[in-house]
């Protein structure tokens, strides 16, 4: 093969490359309009979902809101206005549900970052064992909360306890004493609080901890040799540094703790002590069978969810690509 | 020009063992004094104290499993087993409902994962990698999905699945957990192919493969720790759903383990059930620590990226 020859098949390769290019280039256009087509096609599937599963049933509920209507009824149902929200606020029940659920909410949501923030700080050192202490912490997070509320029950019992069987050996509790932790009304939120900061605060913990272990550690030396101590270093430096993870990890724990429904229905039943917002709503939807009413206070937790949402995608911003 | 006669950058680099001497001129030497003692004991406390009180309830539910009813219903509690009996497990294996239920959670909880999995990881490829108009939107919607009160329709849900068959069966409460978890997958999967880098699948798309061909051969190899992490974390909010499987199932037919074991009873009204209780609640939690502990790396990472559901 002469080199004539070469050059003139190595020129038509690349001739023939540049074409392709010069091809690919004008199927720009194609090529992205089938990306266009390709990609709705794909998310098709979630959005039927959304939109038949849950926007159309929301949709409902604010329909249904307004009417009488009953399960598992004959009889016609008509639109009586806002008669179930003013009755719903006439409702002891209602006003004690929510309170019981703010309560619930603010007291679990600020022990959980608390102690969540201490154990996260105590883990971030560097101590042998480390791996094993954090593994552990996975485990109640892990736990469905039907169980949680089922080995607390237990552990509440009045008689056999053995809550009341410690702090009796540890002569905290007077020996003819027998505290249903769960159903003495005194205790009765305390004990669903502490089943959901024990479920809770690890998690919370890991989250923070993951947090912690961005923040560069050149940060701290320098603030050692400008003599910071400990404590204003948490102050002025960790804690402006964690804020965004914080931030996001309170909001959700806030927007979960808010529905709560399964831990305390299965540690209380229907019990007016500790009865949720969700609860009540639960109860009188599918217990009492009353679709209508129960639908007011379902739509008052779906506006109050809605708003901390609302504020919580405006805080971690989806990325704009 | 003096910058030109700058001397290369690691010139000025000091070495990792300079810079541990250095940084020891500036901390105290650590000595075996009173206070430094304290402080390691107060330490070790709080980390044995942490450590018994995130696992203590589960220690506990497993050795009262395993205690016979006469030495478990005593005062003062006995913090180990002195006698081992599998009596209370015997008893929930044998207990038909309860297998049942075991069994339709199997179904429910697998279905819904595999259903999720599949059309969410094309959806989060499409969201993650293809350039589409009303992309943004659409993302703003899954990620409001994932934080959905699922109370809020539980009532119209209800009418929904009577008027479809769906009521106290396993497809219909399939596909009602497909609202969280396919969401949920989505969001964290969509991130997760975001961060992947890009040159590979952008080889194979100039070699001429279809986007779905890239997606197949190039990214999903990369994906599968992701989509097993994903994959488990669905599954475990699937098997532990409770107010769906409450409120949507009547009966055996499609009871799930969880409202089985919140409604497990003595065989007697003078019986205390605790103990089968027990057993119960460690059969229904034991496959999911495991699965966490298997990959429970990535959980951390994956729960930061995706959700903060607990």
């Amino acid at each position: 093969m002469s080199s004539d020859q070469q050059t003139a098949q190595v020129t038509s390769v690349v001739e023939a490359e540049e074409s392709r290019a010069g091809r690919a280039y004008r199927d720009r256009g194609t090529l992205a309009r089938q990306q266009e087509r390709l990609g709705w096609l794909l998310v098709v599937p979630p959005l039927v979902v959304i939109a038949v599963i849950a926007l159309y049933p929301l949709f409902e509920t604010f329909r249904l809101s307004f009417t009488n209507e009953r399960l598992a009824s004959a009889r016609e149902a008509r639109y009586v206005g806002f008669e179930n929200y003013t009755d719903m606020f006439a409702d002891d029940q209602f006003w004690t549900s929510m309170k019981n659920t703010v309560i619930f909410t603010v007291s679990s949501v600020a022990l959980e970052t608390i102690l969540g923030m201490v154990i996260a700080l105590v883990i971030h050192s560097n101590f042998r064992g480390r791996g094993l202490v954090r593994t552990s912490m996975l485990v109640p997070w892990a736990i469905p909360t039907v169980v949680s509320s089922l080995l607390w029950q237990w552990m509440f019992h009045d008689t056999y306890g053995v809550i009341n069987s410690i702090l009796k050996q540890l002569r905290l509790m007077p020996e003819d004493k027998f505290l249903a932790w769960n159903a003495d009304p005194s205790t009765a939120l305390g004990a669903v609080v502490a089943v959901d900061v024990w479920k809770t605060t690890p998690f919370m913990a890991l989250l923070l901890l993951a947090g912690l272990q961005v923040i560069p550690g050149d940060v701290y030396e320098a603030a050692y040799v400008d003599g910071a101590n400990k404590v204003q270093q948490f102050l002025h430096m960790t804690l402006p540094l964690l804020k965004p993870a914080i931030l996001v990890a309170l909001i959700f724990r806030t927007l979960d703790a808010f529905r709560v429904f399964d831990m305390i229905y299965v540690l209380n039943g229907y019990a007016t002590e500790t009865m949720s917002i969700a609860i009540y709503t639960q109860q009188l939807i599918v217990g009492r069978q009353r679709l209508g009413e129960g639908s007011a206070p379902a739509v008052i937790i779906f506006i109050c969810v809605g708003l901390m949402a609302f504020i919580y995608t405006r805080l971690i911003r989806v990325e704009e690509a | 020009m003096a910058v030109t006669n700058m001397p290369p950058s690691n010139y000025i680099r000091t070495s990792p063992d300079e810079l541990d001497r250095i940084r020891s001129r500036y901390t105290k030497r650590s000595k075996w004094t009173f206070t430094t003692v304290l402080q390691k004991v107060l330490f070790w406390a709080l980390i044995v104290f942490i450590v018994l009180y995130t696992l203590f309830p589960f220690y506990w539910a497993i050795v009262s499993s395993l205690t016979p009813d006469v030495d478990l219903y005593v005062y003062p509690v006995r913090y180990w087993p002195q006698n081992v009996t599998l009596e209370h497990y015997e008893a929930v294996f044998e207990n038909g409902g309860f297998m049942r239920a075991l069994l339709n959670s199997t179904i429910v909880s697998f279905g819904t994962v595999i259903l999720a999995l599949f059309f969410g990881t094309l959806a989060a490829y499409a969201m993650g990698r293809l350039r589409f108009r009303g992309r943004t939107p659409v993302l703003y919607l899954i990620l409001s999905m994932t934080m959905f009160p699922a109370i809020a329709i539980v009532g119209s849900l209800y009418t929904f699945m009577q008027r479809f068959d769906l009521y106290n069966t396993l497809h219909g409460l399939i596909i009602v957990y497909l609202t969280f978890s396919l969401p949920f997958i989505v969001w964290v999967l969509t991130n997760f192919f975001r961060a992947m880098p890009g040159e590979l699948e952008q080889a194979a798309l100039v070699d001429g493969a279809t986007p779905l061909r890239a997606l197949w051969q190039v990214l999903l190899p990369m994906a599968i720790p992701g989509l097993v992490t994903t994959g488990l974390l669905a599954f475990i909010s699937a098997w532990s759903e409770f107010l769906y499987a409450l409120s949507f199932t009547i009966n055996d037919d499609a009871r799930t383990v969880q409202v089985a074991i919140s409604q497990f009873t003595g065989n007697t009204q003078f019986e205390l059930p605790f103990a089968k209780k027990m057993a119960a609640a460690v059969i229904v939690t034991v496959p999911l620590l495991v699965g966490v502990l298997i990959v429970q790396r990535r959980i951390i990472s994956g729960l930061t990226a995706g959700a903060v559901k607990g």
